[in-house]
């Protein structure tokens, strides 16, 4: 026998727990907040932390877009999708503009956000002093303490040993001036639409037990030294091969038998958007 | 004029334990060298007062287990005294008791004005970090943002300890004793602190290895001035180093004074028995 599930999945305390939570963490921009993590459908480290808050978050009306690594067909956007319509029945949109909550994981989308929409990033690892001390009561302290050398130390040992900042993903960065906190792991280029951000930017680690936020139009500054400033992946001379986009995080494909390297936008629903308009623009040139 | 002490120590006390009626007045209490036999309280350092002065030595002595290394990691904020006062001759800090001031403070003071130097280096040092970046965490913390800047001040004390340039990128664990304790030498003075602690710096190490941290310790106090507390069980050491020394027992200071003085005409019962035990 199979029972109707309960709306958004959780039971309303639940929700609340987790709502609560959430608000402490807009109230403490940067700072992670403890919460009861639940057993979810799908297995932690899997975007259950995310998972968690827009479930929590979402309202019958709401329309929701989840992406994976930029792509909105990628298993684990859909999956997501699937396990919230069921047990939600909110519309669910490829359009970075029509959504109002956007759960993401590895990606920021390249279209700016509004002040009416929530994104929600999945985070593997929260805390971003973990590498500095592997107890979470010191890195506690540290955090209280404001005592982030270690994150800096990180970068040098990074500077020292390779000549430049080598953050793939997860740059720190320095919230409202206050706590250093690891914005999930977004490439750098992300990172600085996070300052300012027009949306709440909400951030959920499932394992980790784990909710912070980055409330609008907050101050984010990506660590860095004065020798060695902090700079975005660079794709200059370098455009999308689909719809010719510059200035975008690109994907290098490397094509096996004859070696080329091609470019090709990340964020997927992004490059369709561009490819539609474009032929609509072709359509409305070809009738003139 | 008398010169002013940089930095002053009143009353200490550190115990572990809540003590009981056979022990909470010092009046009256009857200890097993520091122990309780009834509650099994230990007072670890009882009532320790001394001065520092700017570009003293001084040496501390006593067996193990006298309350040696606890009085210093208290004084590093390392762990929490019971009670006692510290006051630090900086401007900023004139007047203020720094044992009663936020952890915050107490980070600045770590940061800024004192260097501490730890019986084992895995104590001091961060074993996966390379040694430059264990150099270089002090700086950070004391603001410095500038990788050029770091970098050239680690390999110049790279250079004072004797730690070859091309290991510099290697992480301490991968060094001998000796040069753990040189690496972390050099990172307690990375920011000129006007105050070292060294607990134990040469025990476990083999003489020759001792003589020459010994010869940079002297070398570094002689040229930068700093004022120094050196902790040691080790009376050669002390004698060695130190201008000034106390000893202690069981948590309290028996005799103080200049350390010829103290190594030629013992006064107290164990002193002499330390002394002689030397020869």
């Amino acid at each position: 026998m199979q029972t109707k599930p309960h709306f958004a999945f959780f039971d309303e305390g639940s929700k609340k727990e987790i709502r609560r939570a959430t608000l402490k963490a807009v109230a403490i921009p940067g700072y992670q907040v403890p919460f009861a993590s639940r057993e979810m459908p799908i297995a932690r480290g899997w975007g259950t932390g995310g998972l968690q808050l827009t479930l929590s978050l979402i309202g019958k009306k709401d329309v929701l877009k989840v992406i994976d690594q930029g792509a909105d067909e990628s298993v684990n956007a859909v999956s997501i999708k699937k396990l919230v319509r069921h047990t939600t029945g909110v519309a669910l949109t490829d359009q970075t503009a029509e959504a109002n909550i956007i759960q993401s994981r590895h990606r920021i989308p390249e279209e700016p956000l509004r002040d009416d929409q929530i994104l929600v990033l999945q985070v593997p690892n929260p805390e971003p002093l973990r590498k500095v001390d592997a107890r979470e009561y010191m890195t506690k302290r540290m955090h209280a303490e404001d005592d982030y050398s270690g994150a800096w130390l990180i970068l040098f040992e990074q500077i020292i040993k390779y000549q430049k900042m080598t953050t793939g993903a997860a740059h720190p960065v320095y919230v409202n001036g206050r706590y250093v906190m690891a914005p999930s792991p977004i490439p750098r280029f992300d990172n600085p639409k996070m300052h300012a951000s027009d949306a709440l930017i909400l951030l959920g680690a499932g394992r980790e037990k784990k909710i912070y936020a980055v409330p609008p139009y907050t101050k984010v500054e990506s660590l860095a030294f004065e020798d060695f400033p902090f700079t975005k992946e660079s794709f200059q001379g370098k455009q999308c091969n689909l719809c010719g986009a510059e200035d975008v995080f690109l994907d290098e494909i490397i094509n096996q038998a004859t070696g080329d390297r091609i470019y090709q936008c990340n964020d997927t629903s992004y490059c369709v958007d561009r490819l539609n308009h474009s032929e609509e623009k072709e359509v409305e040139n070809s009738y003139a | 004029m008398r010169e002013q002490p940089i930095l002053e120590v009143r009353n200490l006390q550190k115990q572990f334990g809540e003590g009981c009626r056979h022990c909470l007045d010092p009046e009256t209490r009857q200890l097993e060298k520091n122990f309780c036999s009834y509650c099994g309280t230990v007072y670890a350092v009882h009532d320790v007062s001394f001065d520092l002065y700017p570009g003293e030595v001084l040496g501390v002595v006593g067996e193990s287990g006298s309350g040696k290394s606890t009085m210093l990691q208290g004084l590093y904020f390392d762990t929490d005294l019971a009670s006692g006062e510290v006051y630090i001759n900086e401007p900023m800090l004139a007047g203020q008791n720094v044992l009663t001031l936020s952890s915050q403070q107490k980070r600045y003071i770590r940061n800024y004005i004192y260097g501490m130097v730890y019986q084992n280096p895995l104590d001091g040092l961060k074993m996966k970090f390379s040694s430059i970046g264990n150099i270089a965490e002090k700086m950070i913390a004391a603001g410095s943002r500038h990788v050029g800047d770091i970098e050239a001040r680690s390999k110049t004390l790279l250079e004072d300890v004797h730690i070859p340039l091309r290991r510099m990128k290697e992480e301490p664990r991968n060094f001998s004793g000796g040069m753990q304790q040189r690496v972390q030498i050099a990172k307690a003075l990375s920011n000129n602190p006007p105050i070292l602690f060294l607990d134990e710096v040469t025990t476990g190490l083999d003489l020759s290895v001792q003589a020459s941290v010994l010869d940079l310790i002297k070398q570094i106090q002689r040229e930068l001035h700093i004022s120094m507390i050196v902790v040691s069980h080790d009376l050669a050491v002390i004698r060695m180093l130190a201008d000034r020394s106390i000893v202690m027992l069981n948590g309290t200071i028996i005799e103080k004074g200049l350390t010829d003085q103290i190594l030629e005409d013992p006064q107290h019962e164990y002193t002499q028995q330390l002394v002689y035990s030397l020869l």
